[in-house]
């Protein structure tokens, strides 16, 4: 569930505290539907005037702005609205862009994410990610899904194995690759290749899920697939989805942020972001007049 | 117009064509009157290729077998090849994943500094600093002339080539391959070892191929260094001569042309030629396959 900017009307289906820290989010495992009126979803993310640059160009704009745990919230906007960067400071991927800063708190209950000396390698086994185009490393299918776990611990044999087929089974793609484990990530179809990913992703257990446009390099088929997996994912996991696909953003996500050149427009629940939208220019986007 | 300038192109691009094909020829049929040579029966390609003396100049009875012209190139290729492969890898590793840009650039310029001094230079260097400096007083069996000395010359030699080639098989592998890598929580040193460089291997590997063809083709620095005695030998503190140092001996020297001196640089040059053609293959079949493998 979101907060909008502090000028402007809250539109809150659940209500949250606004000045309570945000307890810890339940650990692992699926949880139980929290979408129930009488449920306190709890935050995930909080930013708090969050603002980003490269080099001398500032792309994100006090940003103010709670991610719930266990829900999907769809990042959309027209392109270099900031919403991708945004994501990237999720997990602290910017950092491998050295012009690239940011100032204003982003937090990920309790953990400032912005503190230079945050330990980004536990900070990226917490927040996992799944990229825009498919980047299988070029191995097995088992060693690429191992490959996150074998990082953090040594695994005995059939741990591994147990592990593997978990996080396949939980891509929706166990049945697909049992036979071939070992055979070429490469040789998969594109929408494979992005469920391997994403096996590959919560393979690491992590809290939140960042997905930066995960169906722009696929077909249609495999996009629902992906979709309908995201939906599966969401007990598990808090998932941040930046898309283009307005039909996307409404059939997957519970919340709904829109950026517009580096600024948070209008956020709430889907829903209702969709039908009845409090600012103009978000209906604009939405039904399709510009971006 | 068109067409005369395509005519001329044509006719430009045949001159590499035609001098290849004259090489071999002349090695070829070279090659074959050193075995046909009459008065010398007991010269043929099986006992040239298997024979473990070589005695060309000397003695009443000389004798071709190649062997010991052989392993004395291959020694020196060997350790050129373990100098220059794991520091030249690891410099390709720094080079791509490490350094600043502003580093690279630096360190770039000189590799190619490195990769434009003669020969000679490094003939010199193995001769009057590398042994003398480095090894004689390690051990005292080395003597003024060694395979070592000459050997650790040419690695330092192909070590620009190993460097740039396997940068750029490094450079290569997508970007994608590393955030997927980060965003799991890997360490810089993890997308190295893990991800970059198994990723790139093959293109390393075409490089290795490549700069060792190189090595084992050099010339001045082990006419200079490595010594005149064709012996086999696996001890690297001995003085050996390879393949082409015997073919610059010969040419050099006072062989008469069309004897059997003559005639046999021949049989080692195709023979050398032959070696050297299979691992260019080689190289060039690794590196086809490497640049298959994104797609």
């Amino acid at each position: 569930m979101i907060r909008l900017d502090a000028s402007a009307p809250v539109t809150e289906p659940f209500p949250t505290p606004s000045t309570a820290p945000s307890p810890p989010a339940p650990a692992g495992g699926p949880s139980p539907d929290l979408r129930g009126a009488e449920a306190a979803p709890t935050r995930a993310i909080e930013m708090r005037a969050l603002c980003a640059w490269y080099g001398s160009h500032q792309v994100l704009h006090t940003v103010d702005l709670d991610i719930t745990a266990h829900r999907v919230c769809a990042l959309i906007g027209p392109s270099g609205c900031g919403k991708s960067t945004l994501l990237r400071w999720m997990n602290r991927m910017n950092d491998t862009i050295a012009s690239a800063r940011a100032s204003g708190s982003l937090n990920l209950h309790g953990l400032e994410l912005l503190d230079p000396t945050l330990d980004v390698v536990d900070l990226r086994r917490r927040v996992g990610m799944v990229f825009q185009k498919p980047n299988p490393f070029p191995k097995s299918i088992f060693e690429n899904v191992a490959f996150g776990p074998r990082l953090h611990r040594s695994y005995g044999r059939t741990d591994l194995e147990e592990l593997v087929e978990q996080s396949l089974r939980a891509s929706a793609l166990w049945d697909e690759v049992k036979d071939r484990l070992h055979h070429s990530a490469l040789g998969l179809s594109g929408g494979q290749q992005q469920r391997l990913c994403i096996a590959r992703a919560i393979a690491v257990d992590p809290e939140v899920l960042l997905m930066d446009e995960p169906c722009s390099a696929l077909d249609p088929r495999s996009t629902a697939s992906i979709e309908e997996l995201i939906r599966e994912l969401r007990e598990t996991y808090t998932i941040v989805i930046v898309t283009h696909n307005m039909q996307q953003a409404s059939r997957v996500s519970d919340t709904t942020a829109f950026f517009d050149e580096g600024r948070l427009v209008e956020t709430g629940a889907t829903d209702i972001l969709f039908t009845a939208p409090r600012e103009r220019r978000t209906e604009d986007y939405v039904s399709g007049r510009f971006g | 117009m068109e067409g005369s300038i395509e005519w001329l192109l044509w006719l430009l691009t045949m001159v590499s064509v035609v001098t290849t094909v004259a090489i071999i020829a002349v090695l070829v049929s070279e090659s074959v009157q050193f075995f046909t040579m009459e008065g010398h029966p007991e010269i043929s390609p099986w006992s040239f290729l298997t024979g473990t003396v070589w005695s060309p100049l000397l003695g009443a009875r000389p004798e071709f077998g190649v062997l010991p012209l052989v392993t004395g190139t291959v020694l020196v290729t060997a350790i050129a090849g373990l100098v220059a492969m794991p520091i030249g890898l690891l410099t390709a590793v720094y080079l791509s994943e490490y350094a600043s840009a502003k580093t690279r650039t630096c360190l770039k310029t000189v590799l190619e500094i490195l990769a434009g001094v003669p020969t000679v230079v490094y003939g010199f260097f193995a001769l009057t600093f590398i042994t003398p400096y480095l090894l004689q007083p390690l051990s005292e069996s080395f003597g003024t002339y060694n395979a070592m000395g000459a050997g650790i010359a040419v690695g330092i030699m192909i070590l620009p080539i190993v460097c740039s080639l396997s940068e750029d098989s490094l450079r290569a592998v997508p970007q994608s391959l590393r955030d997927g890598a980060y965003a799991l929580g890997s360490t810089k040193f993890d997308v190295t070892a893990k991800v970059v460089v198994p990723a790139g291997l093959s293109g390393v590997i075409a490089a290795f191929l490549l700069a060792l063809t190189r090595a084992i083709g050099e010339t001045m620095i082990v006419a200079l260094a490595a010594g005149g005695l064709a012996q086999l030998t696996a001890n690297p503190s001995q003085q050996v001569q390879t393949m082409t140092a015997y073919m610059v001996q010969i040419f050099l020297g006072d062989a008469p042309a069309n004897g059997i001196e003559y005639r046999s640089s021949y049989a080692v040059a195709m023979t050398l030629f032959a070696i050297t053609f299979a691992m260019t293959g080689t190289g060039a079949i690794v590196l086809k396959r490497y640049r298959e493998e994104y797609e």
